[in-house]
């Protein structure tokens, strides 16, 4: 949980603890990093404006050491600071100000991810993805992707033929039960197509259909 | 056997074709030969007028947008027609003028010839026909040798003494092409002159002044002698031909210069226009610091200087609006994190102890209960509050994309079922069967249609509420209708006013900001669109949100009607908003 407002930590903390959850807190972003290589976290909480340094920053480095869920907190609900932060590799993220019930259930959603179904593989374009082992490759090449990121394809890759709003991902996806912003969409399919497609100008697994939203590459 | 069949067919295809379906079918290609051709020729007239209207567009095009082009083609008209006129004129006068010289010269010079004919010819009616030939051929070459004022030209004589008539010339075919009338009136006893053509030695027709005369004779009444003069106007036909050709020349350069010197002058002062133009339009799309080159003091210069001075001004002022439309954005920003960090610990703290309100004595529940609904009045004031100052900051931008507006009418509608049900207000929704797909800010559009419907629902007073989508080529629209406690005229001028209220002692259902219609007008002027209002008290009232399909398309009109069907313009509607 990276905040520098004390009261507003201390509240989140409280509200944590009661749903069983264990925060560690740090106020200062230049120390951020180095707290979370010593405590790993499952999931980090991150306040986008800090003293210090960026919020940016730090969600980059540590999107760059790991593939932890990382959700933002952000004061600034449609301005660019949003698409920017999703773009520096944040999951999800909540507008301040927000409720407990809504934080927890982000915290939830994202700490769903890896709780994957039965054992399957699954292909979409010419990659394979193999579901259990949480790996996608191409041509026996893998290719490391985020838990986002794999449910995000594996949504996609499990109904071929169906074309995904960009609501019904946000569903499926990140579990928003009410309209919620597409821009996480939108953000994070172009971060997968940088990671899967060949030439993510020309995509050939994760398709756009115009006017409606997404849908799989033939294989 | 094909060819068996064909033939046949094509003997019988006109008896039993009704019968015999397949035997009537070679037929066509026979008839088809000259119909093939037919169908070329109008082809080819077809084209051709295609041609033709579309050279005419062109230059109606360049008619309309050049006034170059314009200035050169009055010019050339104008000019060319007093051209004309000045040189017509001026041929018939040189015509005449030379004429009437060569005539008088004539006249005079016969006049001339016919006191020398008449000593010539005194005594001749004594003589008998030999003698009379001699003398008037001496006659004759006498006089042509004379010569005279008026130029070449040649003699008749001829000599009457009763029905005898001997003529002598110095040309045999001037006798023979001697008109009739001339004639009679010499005959007459009267000096006359005629214009005609005749031959020359070698049979080329030539024009001829010709000029007769009686010559006097005091001898027996029965006889007379007649004198006739032609003068050949070939050297004046090819002066006149001549100065035809050079009044011609003159005139076509004449009308070229006039035009040119117009179109030259035009261009004089359309260039510098012309730039003017080139430099307002790169201003208007953005580039203020393009100028206009002044050169010397004139007229043209002093427009490029206003021009300047406009720009500086127009520069100066956007640039001092852009820093405050910056600062205004940094402030907005600014206070929205600074006030919503601690909006939402206290949020929070509000929602633990709402949560564990059952622990409280009832005081103490009740107050975390209105502590928690009072916050969430307040969260809802300073979204509106910060989205209304970015609008006012112009710090608002269009996020545009393909979005399926019936769907997105679903999706409201879903939503403001709870609050329907609550309020025990039906929602009928009307969505056309092909997909609207509309380039809009889904965000914004929802929380248009969010809004209209939301207070459809408050100020329904439990009747239906209708939500009705609709497009046309360019444009969609989406109609939110009431039948509730409806708008006055005056109310429908205030209903998009900030924290504007109909009835300040009305409950409200919705906990609105106050702010929601005026972010909605400006949401639908963010897409360039319209957000209108008809309402009557007592009657409802309907909200018509008008979006063009294309983000930056340019609305001209709605494919809903403002006013509900059934209240057709026979009335004055009670309130009508335009934005």
């Amino acid at each position: 949980m990276v905040d520098d407002d004390a009261a507003l930590a201390e509240m989140l903390g409280i509200v944590l603890r009661r749903e069983g959850y264990e925060p560690a807190f740090v106020s200062d972003g230049a120390r951020a990093v180095a707290t979370f290589q010593q405590v790993r976290p499952d999931i980090v909480l991150l306040d986008l404006m800090l003293p210090g340094r960026n919020g940016l920053q730090i969600c980059q480095d540590i999107r760059s050491q790991s593939t932890v869920p990382i959700v933002m907190l952000t004061a600034k609900g449609d301005t660019v600071d949003v698409v920017q932060g999703l773009e520096a590799g944040a999951d999800d993220y909540v507008t301040k100000p927000f409720k407990p019930v809504e934080l927890v259930a982000r915290v939830r959603a994202q700490l769903r991810r890896g709780e994957t179904g039965q054992a399957e593989s699954l292909t979409i374009g010419d990659l394979t993805i193999d579901v259990p082992a949480h790996q996608v490759s191409r041509d026996g090449t893998p290719i490391p992707l985020t838990p986002l990121e794999f449910d995000l394809l594996v949504a996609l890759a499990r109904k071929p033929r169906q074309v995904f709003t960009r609501e019904l991902l946000l569903e499926q996806v990140w579990g928003y039960r009410h309209a919620a912003d597409t821009r996480l969409v939108n953000v994070h399919v172009q971060r997968l197509r940088a990671k899967v497609e060949r030439d993510p100008e020309r995509p050939e697994v994760v398709l756009t259909v115009r006017g409606v939203g997404y849908k799989a590459g033939p294989p | 056997m094909s060819s068996d069949l064909a033939r046949s067919g094509e003997l019988t295809g006109l008896a039993d074709a009704p019968s015999d379906p397949p035997a009537a079918a070679p037929a066509p290609p026979a008839a088809a030969e000259p119909g093939a051709w037919r169908e070329q020729v109008r082809a080819t007239a077809r084209r051709a007028e295609l041609l033709a209207r579309r050279v005419g567009q062109r230059a109606g095009r360049a008619w309309r947008s050049s006034l170059q082009v314009r200035v050169g083609a009055i010019t050339m008209v104008v000019a060319g027609v007093v051209v004309v006129i000045v040189s017509l004129v001026l041929f018939r006068q040189i015509s005449d003028q030379l004429l009437q010289v060569k005539r008088q010269a004539a006249v005079d010079q016969s006049l001339a010839g016919v006191s020398y004919a008449q000593t010539e010819v005194a005594g001749i009616a004594a003589g008998d026909s030999a003698s009379v030939r001699s003398t008037l051929s001496r006659t004759v070459s006498g006089l042509k040798s004379r010569g005279g004022a008026a130029g070449d030209f040649d003699v008749v004589m001829v000599y009457r003494s009763g029905d005898q008539v001997s003529p002598a010339s110095s040309r045999a075919q001037v006798y023979e092409s001697l008109p009739g009338d001339l004639r009679a009136q010499v005959t007459a006893g009267a000096q006359a002159y005629r214009y005609a053509t005749v031959p020359d030695a070698e049979g080329n027709p030539v024009p001829t002044l010709l000029v007769g005369a009686p010559v006097p004779s005091d001898g027996a009444s029965g006889d007379r002698v007649e004198l006739y003069f032609a003068f050949p106007l070939d050297q004046e036909q090819e002066s006149l031909q001549l100065i035809r050709s050079t009044v011609a020349i003159c005139g076509v350069v004449l009308t070229l210069f006039v035009v040119g010197i117009g179109v030259l002058v035009t261009r004089l002062v359309v260039d510098p226009v012309r730039r003017a133009a080139g430099s307002a339009q790169r201003l208007a799309e953005g580039h203020l610091e393009e100028r206009l080159a002044v050169r010397g003091e004139d007229d043209l210069a002093r427009l490029a200087t206003s021009f300047n001075a406009m720009a500086d001004s127009l520069q100066k002022q956007i640039t001092q609006l852009e820093g405050l439309s910056q600062l205004q954005q940094r402030f907005t920003s600014d206070v929205s994190h600074e006030l919503r960090t601690p909006l939402t610990t206290v949020s929070m703290a509000a929602d633990v102890l709402h949560e564990a309100r059952a622990d409280f004595d009832p005081a103490l529940a009740r107050s975390a209960e209105l502590l928690r609904a009072e916050l969430d009045r307040f969260e809802v004031l300073l979204a509106d509050l910060l989205e209304i100052s970015r609008y006012d900051a112009g710090a608002a931008v269009l996020d545009a994309e393909q979005q399926d507006l019936g769907q997105l009418v679903l999706r409201v509608v879903d939503g403001m079922r709870p609050l329907a049900a609550r309020l025990d207000c039906p929602l009928l929704v009307s969505i056309p069967e092909t997909a609207v797909v509309a380039e809009v800010d889904g965000r914004r559009v929802e929380r248009v249609l969010r809004n209209l419907v939301g207070n459809a629902l408050e100020h329904g007073a439990g009747r239906s509420v209708e939500i009705t989508l609709a497009a046309s080529e360019a444009a969609t629209a989406v109609t939110v209708r009431d039948h509730g406690v409806g708008l006055s005229a005056a109310d429908a001028q205030h209903v998009f006013d900030r924290f504007w209220r109909a009835d300040p002692a009305r409950v409200r259902s919705l906990g609105g900001s106050g702010l929601g219609l005026s972010i909605s007008l400006e949401d639908a002027r963010l897409h360039g669109g319209w957000l209108q209002v008809w309402g009557r008290p007592g009657q409802g009232a309907q909200f018509r949100l008008t979006l063009p399909l294309v983000a930056g398309g340019e609305l001209t009109s709605s494919p809903l009607p403002l006013r509900p069907t059934g209240w057709a313009a026979s009335r004055p509607a009670a309130g009508e908003e335009q934005p």
